[in-house]
């Protein structure tokens, strides 16, 4: 992967490995969640992160703003070191680059009204004065479309979507260039999600923000992200253009993923076959490529030797052994 | 055409709040035939589970009713059986299966013992030949290693293989009825596609019928024979799933196919429905639709029927206006 232009985002060899149990009970377990994940995300470009669950997506989110503080790997953000900044850095970092999460219950404060959320981070972060800061959350609430009464009131008055509408406002409050969403419209239903992915259509085309977009949903993955990398088991084994990738996936694993997702239009069932087999488990990967063990292409060399993801086509990296 | 299986007519379910009954669902008919696999697709709110629920005699015994309407399997109306006759039913001839199988599984009971406890309820066989017919069971919703897997407790079990565990108690009496409500909603996709095929094929062999509850209109274009559409508890339109699909006519079931992003297409701008469903406590007086209805009209203020469109066509719709378009048509 070539630098990209200033002002994105650029992960390369990203590592971050849990240990479990060993204390007092439990065999002790290294959990390889994430290992060797690189990615960029350009200023303004939207990129996909999809995958099943356990296969690293959301601790990747994670571990670029030290959420969770990775292992090894190089984080930058618009030529800043993320994993050697200092605490004032890291802080004025995420003023810039924030988070919208997919539960907005249980990452909203139950305690304070929506105004004290709005206007919190902008104290924190000592944007303005008083009236400015109100204006500031009130116009991020506008942006959102709520009503100003909501300010008053607190998460539990409103539904599952308008939560979320609250959690993108909270995000944007503060100005940032690049949003981290992590499965922002998995929780809701269909006519919402629409409602939720057409607001984020539209602030990311007046803010020019970019995206890094987590998801499960390969169908909303292809309406939201023109670039799209699909983990397995902690890495990435394809990335590309998001309508290539899906349209005709490389890697075996990528074309299971798009095969298994229904598509409503029974003329095209589908065909469900000699797909037995589940993921397993992080803390014991299987040897060469993790997929070997579920792959209907397998090969010798497949549990021999792990497959580097290297260039297919122009724009697109696979990460198995039939393209070697 | 032979007696349906499942025959639910005019079924009203209610709920108390604050001192007053409310309907969560209402003027809800719908017949499942043999070996048919019928589906209920709408969002949260649209009375799709409590229709479940009612269904299998299982609402809350306080504050909420089955207020009018009958639910015919096997010859009988369960509405207004005894519990100890319901319970008798459930497990037996109708078998079910919901959304999280941990909370369904036993946690400290093997799931061996769990599957074989089924088959001596229901049929009062000794605890070996259950714990034999569980093994073959657990073979056929294909876990694998199932010998082994038998002495396991359910959180060993990955979720895909919980459901899995879940069907097979299911089919343990071979039940006329499976009803399963968001049986795949909890699982990842690929998951997803192993158990709905597993459903699939179990039917055929099992001759049973099924009644599919999901929000998923993915997946009722992969599992569904028909498909009823519920809107604010209502059926709004029903039909063969090809038609559906291919030509709803109802503007909710046409709004819903247009918001649902899809993998295999682009579709640079979504359609979103504005607005919400109204709560129970504030049901409009005419079509509950309406007032986020492209096509309102007049006469919508009214109440719509859920009418016939043409006969034989088994397609029915809840439309003043997309109803007198097609007659007119």
């Amino acid at each position: 992967m070539s630098a990209s232009p200033a002002g994105g985002l650029q992960v390369r060899h990203l590592t971050k490995h849990f240990r479990l149990g060993g204390f007092f009970s439990g065999r002790r377990q290294l959990i390889q969640a994430v290992t060797d994940v690189s990615l960029d995300v350009a200023a303004g470009a939207s990129v996909g992160l999809v995958g099943e669950s356990g296969c690293g997506k959301s601790t990747v989110s994670r571990a670029i703003l030290r959420l969770t503080e990775p292992d090894a790997g190089e984080v930058s953000f618009d030529g800043t070191d993320v994993r050697r900044a200092s605490r004032a850095v890291l802080r004025g970092l995420r003023r810039r680059l924030q988070f919208i999460f997919q539960d907005p219950y249980s990452s909203l404060n139950q305690r304070r009204t929506i105004r004290q959320t709005l206007e919190e981070p902008l104290r924190v972060h000592r944007l303005g004065t008083r009236a400015e800061i109100r204006e500031r959350a009130a116009a991020a609430l506008a942006e959102v479309g709520l009503p100003p009464e909501a300010m008053q009131r607190y998460p539990h008055e409103f539904s599952g979507g308008q939560r979320q509408r609250i959690g993108i406002a909270r995000a944007l409050v503060l100005g940032p260039e690049m949003v981290i969403a992590d499965e922002p419209v998995s929780a809701l239903d269909v006519s919402v999600q629409a409602q939720v992915l057409a607001l984020l259509d539209g602030l990311r085309d007046r803010h020019g923000l970019s995206f890094l977009f987590v998801s499960h949903d390969l169908g909303v993955v292809r309406h939201f992200c023109e670039t799209v990398c699909v983990m397995y088991l902690g890495r990435i084994i394809e990335t590309g253009p998001t309508r290539a990738v899906l349209d005709q996936p490389a890697h075996p694993y990528t074309q299971l993923l798009r095969d298994s997702s229904p598509v409503p239009d029974p003329a095209r069932r589908l065909a469900f076959a000699r797909n037995d087999g589940e993921m397993p488990s992080p803390a014991d990967p299987p040897s060469g490529c993790a997929f070997h063990t579920r792959c209907p292409h397998r090969m010798p060399v497949c549990s021999e030797r792990r497959p580097e993801l290297k260039p297919s086509a122009p724009g697109r990296s696979v990460a198995c052994h039939l393209f070697d | 055409m032979s007696e349906p299986v499942l025959r639910v007519e005019g079924l009203q379910s209610e709920f108390r709040i604050g001192g007053q009954w409310y309907p969560a669902v209402r003027d809800f008919s719908l017949a499942v035939e043999a070996n048919e696999t019928v589906a209920v697709v709408g969002e949260s709110g649209s009375g799709k589970s409590v229709t479940a629920l009612s269904i299998l005699g299982l609402l809350p015994a306080v504050g909420a009713r089955i207020a009018r309407g009958s639910v015919i399997f096997g010859g009988r109306d369960l509405v207004g059986l005894s519990e100890a006759e319901l319970a008798t039913l459930r497990g037996d001839a109708i078998a079910m299966i919901f959304q999280e199988p941990m909370t369904s599984l036993n946690p400290t009971m093997t799931v061996g013992d769990q599957v074989a406890e089924v088959i001596r309820i229901h049929r009062g066989t000794s605890r070996k030949a259950a714990l034999a017919e569980a093994l073959h069971l657990l073979e056929e919703v294909r876990i694998p290693a199932a010998r082994q897997r038998l002495h396991d407790y359910p959180h060993q079990f990955s979720g895909g293989m919980r459901q899995r565990v879940m069907i097979a108690m299911a089919l343990a009496c071979r039940p006329k009825l499976l009803l399963a409500d968001e049986p795949t909603t909890a699982l990842d996709v690929t998951i997803q596609a192993q158990v709905l095929a597993l459903l699939n094929e179990l039917k055929q062999s099992y001759g049973m019928s099924i009644l599919f509850i999901t929000h998923n209109l993915g997946v009722v274009a992969q599992m569904a024979d028909r498909v009823a559409v519920m809107y604010a508890g209502e059926i709004v339109e029903c039909a063969p799933v090809a038609e559906l699909f291919a030509a709803p006519l109802h503007p909710y079931t046409e709004a819903l196919l247009q918001a649902m992003p899809r993998v295999d297409r682009d579709s640079a701008a979504l359609h979103p429905i504005g607005g919400q469903v109204p709560p129970l406590t504030a049901m409009p007086p005419g079509c509950a639709f309406a007032p986020r209805c492209p096509l309102r009209q007049p006469q919508c203020e009214r109440h719509p029927p859920l009418v016939p469109l043409r006969l034989g066509s088994g397609h029915s719709l809840r439309c003043f206006v997309r109803a007198a378009m097609e007659s007119a048509a």
